[in-house]
Formats: C-alpha cells, structure tokens, sequence
C-alpha cells in the first residue's frame, strides 16, 4: 500500500506488521511520534500487544528485556539522553542475548542540551553488542525494521535502526507499506531458543567469573561477525519477496573509477548523492559509499568497494573527542596492514547544524586537490569561536 | 499459632525451590527468608532477581539453587524485568500464543537495591498496576559490596561507609520506611514480615500472590555478618527486633493496615541493640534515643490499625 506518511508513522506502521508481543518506551524528542503512533494503535485496537508506558527509558529497557525473557517478540524506541540512560540495559541485552528491536531516533547528546540530529547517541554505544543499521530514507526505515526482527531472531542478537531525527522522524514521504501477509510470510512467529518457563526452569544472568566469562563475550563477537552475512542474505530475501533493497552491508554508488569516494551513514547520504551528480557535471568523478552496517562493521564489504580508490573523505555526524569521527577511524583500521586510500575525517552537521550540497562538494574538491588525510570540522561559525577580543 | 506450631510444621509446602548448596554466609537469615518465600510461591514462578548477595551466592555458573525460571539483569531493575516478563506472557497467552496459566510473578531485591538505586524504577512498576511481587530483603545495609550504609540502615549503625568515630554516631539518618512509600501507590497489598515468624511471613506471601495487581513484602534479613553478631543468633535477633517493635509484623490489604503479631510484653529497645556490634559504640542515651522514637512508631501503627 502506498501511503504519504510522517516517517515515525511510517515506523510504527511498520512494527504493527511485525506482531510484537511487548511494546515499550519513554517518550523522548524527537522519537515521541513513534510511541505516540503506537499507543493510538493500541486505544484503537489495531495493534494487539503489551503495550507498557515505563517510568524512564531505563525502565522501558528492561522491560522489554523482561518481555524478551519470557518468548515475546519485543520492540522499543527512544534517542540521545534516552539511549544513554538505557545504555546498562543495553549491554545486558546483548550479553542475555535477547532479540530486541529498537528504533533510535538519531539526536545530538547533552552537554550542551540539543534536540536536533547528530548519530553521536549510537556510535557512542557501539561496543554494546547490538547490530546497528542505519537507513537514509523512510521506506528503507520500513523496510529495514521488518528486515530487523528476521536479523535479530535468527542471531538472538538485538538490532538497532537508527534514523535521523527530525530528518527522517518528522518528514513526510510517500512510502510502500507492505501487505500484512506478505510480511507474515518472511517474519515466521518467534520461536525462541530458551525463555522463561516454569516448566522447564532456565537460569538466566547467572554470575560468571574469570573461568567462563571471555568465552561468552568471544561467542557474542564471533556471532557479530557471522552476523555480516545473515543481514546481507536478509536484505537479499527482502528484494525478492517485497522487490526493494537498500544494500546489505554497505552501498557503493558510482565508486568504479572515482577521482574521490564520500563516505557517510544515514540520511545525509541523499544530500551527497545531489552533491556528486553536480560534481559529475562539472568533471570531477566523485563517488559515494553509503555504510548501512555499522556493527557488526563490514570490513571486507569497505574492501571490495574501495578498491583502487586512492582518496576517500569521511563526513559524518558525530566525533570521538579526542580523536576524530569515529567512522572514519574505523574506514582506517578496516586497512589495517594492507595498501590504503588516504582517508580523511570531515566532523559535520553537529547538533542539527545543516550540511548544504554546497559543503559536499567543497569537501570533495579539495580531496581531489590535496588527498593528504587530515581531521577537519567543517560547517563551524569563525564568530563563535573567537575569544574575547572578537 | 504458637500452641499449633507443632502441627503447623506439617501443612508447610514440602518442596523446595531454593535448593541448598547455595553460597550465603553461614547464619544468613536472607537465605532463610528467600527458600521460605519460595515454598509459599510453589513452582509456578518466574523470579527476576536485583544484584546484591542473593543474586551472587545463588547463581555462580555453573551452579544454580534456583528450581524456577529466575534471571539477574542488573541492582536497579528487577522490578521493571519483571513487569516486562508479565506484560509479554499475558500479551501471548492472550493472543493464544502461550497456554493461559496462573504464574506468580516475583522481583526481588535487597534494601539497596529497593530503597536507593532501584526506587524509581520500583515505584513505576506499582503505579503501573502490574500483577506482581515485589520482595525486599531487608538487611540494612550493601552487605554483598562489604557492609557500606543505604537508606535503610538504622540511625546509629555503624557501617563501612558510615562508621562510628570521634564525630560520628554511625549512620546520621534514619531508615527509610519502605512499606509506607509502596503503600502510598494505593496498592492492594503490602506487609512487613521476618524468617524468625516463618508462618506469618508464608501466609503473607500467598497474600501477596493472591492478590490481583502489585504487591509489595518487606522482609527484615538479619545479616549475622553485617550486625556483627554470632552466626547461630540471626533467629534470635530477628525475634528480638520485633518483640522489642523495632520491626512490628503488619499488612495493609487495600489501605486496610493490620498488626499480624503484637509482641506481649514489647521488650525494652536495649535489649535488641545490646550485642549487635553495629550499635556497640551507642551510649545509654543514644538507645534511649532510639526506645522513644520506636515507641513513637509503634503507637501509630497500633492507631492504624484500629481504624474501621
């Protein structure tokens, strides 16, 4: 069904299809439509579940860690500070592993408060456990949450979607809804491997000393990375019953013979697609590689993109303080002891601050011009930075 | 119950779902409470535990004393764990998913994991009207992280954290009353019970059970370590606190308040003080101190429980 929706509603439409059995969240901008979608399903009587309204989003986490627990297929949202006050939580999650599906709505981090869009709130919890996709568009936000759900079941590994706030949560777009059947036939029930059950006894959580607890952590990792193949082969079977797909692991586009290769997550890539065809036009061959898995991260999928790429600039929406974006530190390590391309990190779009074609293109410009890796924040206000004098 | 205490014993649920072997401390009265609680759950119970001493001592992989399903998320939410595991079961046996079933639904946790870290999450769960358990083992004090002081720990107790010294009577504050904050949510049933009354503490927790919606049980845990007393008083110590109205025994079923035992005579406060080593630094007037503000409490708990 095509529709012209709000993307949270789009989201909600989407978890409605996959039947969860427990639904629980905080509301926290800008994720408060998705859990305000939900709750009218609920008081409608169109969507049939344990619908919890939790005291925090700690709470909402280990509720639905609880109603993960007993069998049910169980599906959260929050953002920002949500995402960071659930973060124990989160990691239990994993370590439990329990599939849990969570929508984060992409939001800058406090200090200073700012309820705009930045992906600093999941990079920063990126050694959690859970796998992270993150979508650039509302359809592939659709999509990729019923494509969750078949991740996490399968792997008994949680899945975090991740789309920008307000970018992607409060914009209207059309959208394919698919059919109820259609999704009922690639997301079987739930069938979990081991639940709660008085009736076969089942000790979860149990405390694990220096004898047991690195092979524990050592399987979850080795699942991680056997993960990469199950989300490709998902979203492989997604294109053939619903005919659409988003990439797998990663997305290049026109990278073959590229002068300059943009790489970025989320919904910023529709912005550099406009860049690059406009670079194209003027002569300058910039292509673009798109990174919709970002945990487990796609090493060898980077690989294959890049070949004989020289120069490649990372602009992303988040920064290791200290360092550099975290993307970009990753896009380096994934060569680790083999040839690299020069990679740079462009620290963009911080806090809702917009990030214009215009911007884009400058960044690959210069790369063409001189490839040598550097760490840049672009986008800055010279004002603002002054010091007294100024 | 005392003349039937011999019969009694028989009519106690024989099995037992907190199965020994378990590493609790020896003389634990927590122990005691949780396998006494587990009899009157039966085994139609999924348990979420809090981190603290029981968690720890009950579930070292590759060991287990738990006989239900029981899972330890973290110190501050079991209450919210076991809400979820609620919410989801009932969700999926009303959807045909799951046979329908009566299961006792149980968190439980220790004073800090009840009074200070998990409080708010506590609180949701009440307010939310969940039909659950919730039981606190009340030990007054971090006994599992080396005796450190929490809200309720009594005032002049000495701990790791608020220990008695030139400046320092021991613990500043006093315990915070837990039931009375969960009988604030308007729930319908909460009571105070002790291993040391093991019949009035199982009658409640079928209470507890039984009720359609949250109910809350506070449970004081002698901590033969913690009190520094010997390992063979904790029963001892655990009558005393009651016979002396330190920790009178009483429910509240929907606002109701009743006393389910009355000490007779009350013994005098000094008496469950004297021999604790927590309290050896306490001066004749400091207990004197504690016997007003005790009586005090005593006496309005008698008046509500003489209200119609």
């Amino acid at each position: 069904m095509r529709a012209i929706l709000e993307g949270s509603k789009a989201v909600a439409e989407a978890v409605r299809l996959c039947r969860p059995n427990l639904v629980c969240a905080y509301p926290i901008t800008p994720q408060t439509h998705i859990v305000e979608e939900l709750s009218r399903m609920v008081a409608e009587g169109s969507l049939d579940a344990g619908f919890v309204l939790a005291e925090s989003e700690f709470g909402a986490a280990s509720v639905v860690l609880g109603g993960s627990a007993v069998g049910g297929r169980a599906y959260t949202a929050t953002s920002s500070q949500g995402l960071l006050l659930m973060v124990e939580v989160i990691f239990n999650i994993a370590g439990l592993r329990l599939p849990v599906v969570m929508t984060c709505a992409n939001r800058a981090v406090s200090a200073p408060i700012n309820i705009w869009n930045d992906q600093q709130d999941s990079v920063s919890i990126r050694d959690s456990g859970w796998i992270q996709l993150y979508v650039e568009d509302n359809q592939e936000a659709v999509d990729t949450h019923i494509q969750a759900f078949r991740i996490a079941e399968e792997l008994m590994i949680p899945v975090m979607v991740c789309m920008d706030g307000y970018v992607l949560t409060h914009t209207v777009e059309p959208v394919d809804l698919p059919e109820q059947e259609e999704v009922d036939r690639f997301l079987p029930p739930y069938r979990p491997k081991y639940r709660l059950d008085p009736d076969d006894p089942f000790t979860m959580g149990a405390m694990v000393g220096p004898e047991a607890y690195m092979e524990t952590r050592y399987h979850l990792h080795m699942d991680m990375m056997e993960a990469r193949s199950v989300i490709r082969r998902v979203a492989e079977e997604y294109a053939e019953s619903f005919g659409r797909y988003h990439g797998g692991l990663v997305e290049a586009y026109d990278v073959e013979g590229a002068d300059v290769v943009l790489v970025s997550m989320g919904s910023l890539l529709g912005t550099m697609r406009e860049a690059v065809e406009e670079l194209r036009e003027e002569g300058l061959k910039v292509g673009l590689l798109k990174i919709r898995c970002f945990r487990p991260f796609p090493k060898e999928a980077i690989h294959d993109a890049l070949k004989g790429v020289g120069v490649v600039g990372v602009i992303e929406k988040d920064v290791s303080l200290g360092l550099e974006g975290t993307l970009c530190s990753e896009m380096r390590a994934a060569f680790c002891g083999e040839e690299s391309p020069e990679i740079s990190s462009f620290v963009m779009g911080l806090g809702g601050r917009d990030i214009t074609v215009e911007e884009i293109k400058q960044v690959a410009r210069e790369l063409a011009a001189d490839p040598a890796c550097r760490v840049e924040f672009r986008g800055l206000k010279e004002e603002l930075l002054r010091g007294d004098e100024g | 119950m005392d003349k039937f205490s011999v019969y009694a014993a028989r009519l106690v649920e024989k099995g037992e779902y907190f199965a020994s072997g378990h590493r609790a401390c020896q003389g634990c009265a927590e122990a005691l409470a949780v396998r006494l609680v587990m009899k009157a759950l039966g085994r139609d119970t999924i348990v979420a535990m809090a981190t603290g001493c029981m968690e720890i001592v009950s579930s070292p992989l590759p060991t287990t004393a738990w006989e239900v399903p029981w899972i330890h998320v973290a110190f501050e939410n079991a209450s919210a764990v076991i809400t979820g595991c609620e919410s989801g079961m009932k969700a999926m046996m009303r959807k045909g998913k799951l046979p329908p079933k009566k299961i006792n639904f149980v968190a439980m946790g220790g004073d800090g994991a009840t009074a200070d870290i998990g409080m708010g999450q506590l609180s949701g769960a009440l307010e939310r009207g969940h039909d659950f358990v919730y039981v606190c083992y009340d030990n007054e004090a971090y006994m599992n992280t080396g005796i450190q002081r929490s809200s309720a720990t009594p005032w002049g107790a000495s701990t790791t954290t608020s220990p008695a010294g030139k400046l320092s009577k021991g613990q500043r504050t006093q315990k915070k009353d837990l039931p009375k904050i969960a009988i604030a949510h308007n729930i319908p049933y909460v009571a105070t019970a002790c291993p040391s009354f093991p019949f009035d503490l199982m009658e409640k927790v079928k209470k507890a059970a039984a009720v359609e919606g949250p109910a809350y049980l506070h449970i004081l845990s002698v901590c033969p370590t913690g009190w520094r007393i010997p390992s063979e008083e904790a029963i001892k110590y655990g009558r005393l606190a009651v016979n002396t109205c330190v920790f009178p025994l009483y429910e509240c079923l929907y606002g109701k308040y009743r006393l389910t035992y009355r000490p007779n005579p009350i013994l005098p406060v000094r008496e469950y003080i004297e021999g604790q080593g927590r309290f050896r630094h306490l001066t004749p007037e400091d207990i004197e101190a504690i016997q007003e503000r005790t009586t005090a409490e005593y006496e309005k708990l008698v008046k509500l429980s003489e209200e119609v």
